[in-house]
């Protein structure tokens, strides 16, 4: 299949650039993204043409820009998109779907999808050596996706994340670099490696490519929809990338004519209040985001204080007639329970973060209760279960007797009670 | 005062090539502006009219300008400015 991307362009000047492992633009540092030849795409696709291919996010190949097929994890994607009844219930909505990457190939979050993009692209570009600057999700990821494309991989993390993550990167033999400071310290100290020994950073010089991987989960919405796009759309925000990409896919998809309605989705973001540059932005009607030194939340993977794309998304957000929230760390995990008990769905903190702004802005009359929401959740809770450890009830512990049990029983109280 | 300044692999041919370039001032500002002088191709890739762009961040001593005094924050011998393109992560 031929590359349909055309080159980069930058986000601020328009200055093109060819295809290389470069991030942003010599003139005025601002950030390049990937152009294609939308006219040539939509000559090339067709909703059958898409769906007779196996499902996962390189069914839209012709949207991704990479050269031939991908070398890197050709079986990501193609997660669940979730009609959330019980949950529309709870919040008192007539009609909610949860697109769940929380059970992503391999590594259980979204970022399996920018990361199956970065590392084909990495292979096409002769790296030997990639790494990542992360929360713990990407690390993760890239780990797991270098060992099956043997690459040689260095992953830099902040010292104090959660031990699940740091587990779940090492295991594949990457080399882990815990760097005491802030993701920003350690991103900050990430570009300086890049620079200094030329390898594929693949959010740094090869985050143009990776970020495109973000937008297959705006393909899947709409096309699990039944190729039409939803009226809200709710996301979490760290880099505040993804909010951007879904609906950049949106847009896409009804450019190339794959869907027959003009896109009107309002886009919403969620953070943490304890690390909420990018929904202070759009609260406080600021142009450029305020950067957080000091991010203090449970919320980790959404902890970055200084976001690549937080002047980009804040004004996307606004321009789609959305809106941006953050809530308190409580709040988080009461939603992180909510999802579960309802949906039997454990998302990791981000996704306890999205449920419980989504709540917010439907409380707010920002969301109207009959239009239909998208959640998106984007990564598993099985990373992150100590935030929940303390408020999941104790299990009961009896001998293997019957009258034990009929005890025990008789004295709970009803599964109802708990949860309404 | 002797203020080095990291220059970064795509403002090196601003730079005259250089990795570090010396220069003296009190502030962040003033050794920019020292910067500038030596190599004039630079002021254009940091400054548009008189305001830092917003893609670059500067650090002193791997401490973000933002977090401190902006152009404003005081350096001191032998200090190290950093430029570095701010648009990574994510």
């Amino acid at each position: 299949m031929p590359d349909y991307s055309l080159g980069l362009k930058c986000k601020l000047c328009g200055k093109l650039y060819p295809k290389s492992p470069i991030n942003f633009c010599t003139e005025d540092f601002g950030p390049l993204e990937v152009t294609y030849d939308y006219a040539a795409i939509k000559q090339a696709v067709s909703r059958d043409k898409i769906t007779a291919r196996p499902r996962g996010m390189w069914r839209y190949r012709e949207f991704l820009p990479i050269d031939g097929e991908p070398a890197v994890g050709p079986q990501v994607g193609g997660t669940p998109l979730i009609k959330a009844d019980r949950l529309a219930k709870e919040l008192g909505v007539q009609k909610l779907w949860i697109k769940n990457d929380a059970v992503n190939f391999p590594t259980l979050s979204f970022k399996d999808r920018v990361v199956s993009v970065a590392l084909s692209k990495a292979v096409e570009f002769g790296f030997k050596t990639v790494g990542c600057a992360s929360t713990g999700n990407l690390a993760n990821s890239v780990a797991a996706q270098a060992a099956q494309a043997g690459l040689e991989a260095y992953i830099f993390v902040p010292a104090d994340l959660e031990k699940a993550k740091i587990l779940g990167t090492s295991v594949y033999g990457a080399n882990v670099v815990g760097v005491t400071g802030t993701y920003d310290e350690v991103n900050r100290l990430c570009t300086q490696v890049a620079f200094k020994y030329n390898w594929g950073f693949v959010n740094i010089n090869l985050r143009p490519f990776y970020a495109e991987g973000s937008k297959t989960m705006g393909y899947e919405i709409a096309e699990d929809l039944g190729w039409r796009v939803p009226q809200h759309v709710v996301v979490p925000m760290a880099g505040g990338s993804l909010v951007g990409k879904i609906h950049k896919a949106f847009h896409e998809l009804y450019d190339t004519g794959l869907i027959d309605t003009p896109v009107t989705t309002k886009m919403y973001g969620a953070q943490a209040t304890g690390c909420n540059p990018i929904t202070d932005c759009v609260k406080s009607n600021r142009d450029r985001h305020k950067p957080v030194r000091k991010p203090n939340t449970i919320c980790k993977s959404l902890a970055i204080g200084d976001p690549a794309d937080g002047i980009f998304s804040s004004k996307l957000i606004k321009e789609s007639g959305g809106w941006a929230e953050d809530v308190g760390d409580d709040e988080i995990v009461e939603c992180m329970l909510l999802l579960a008990r309802t949906e039997g769905v454990f998302a990791e903190t981000a996704g306890g973060t999205t449920l419980a702004v989504a709540r917010k802005l439907i409380e707010q009359g920002r969301i109207p209760r009959d239009e239909e929401i998208v959640l998106c959740v984007t990564g598993n809770g099985l990373k992150t279960q100590d935030c929940v450890a303390e408020a999941v009830e104790r299990h009961a512990v009896i001998k293997p007797s019957l009258e034990e049990f009929v005890e025990l029983y008789a004295g709970a109280p009803q599964r109802e009670a708990v949860l309404v | 005062m002797a203020v080095t300044v990291d220059i970064p692999p795509p403002l090196r041919e601003q730079a005259g090539g250089n990795l570090k370039v010396t220069t003296s001032g009190n502030t962040v500002h003033e050794v920019l502006d020292d910067l500038i002088k030596q190599h004039p191709a630079l002021g254009p890739k940091l400054f548009d009219n008189g305001r830092l762009r917003p893609h670059v961040n500067v650090l002193v001593n791997d401490e973000d300008i933002r977090y401190l005094d902006d152009l404003g924050t005081d350096v001191a011998d032998g200090n190290v400015v950093a430029l570095i393109p701010a648009v990574a992560g994510g």
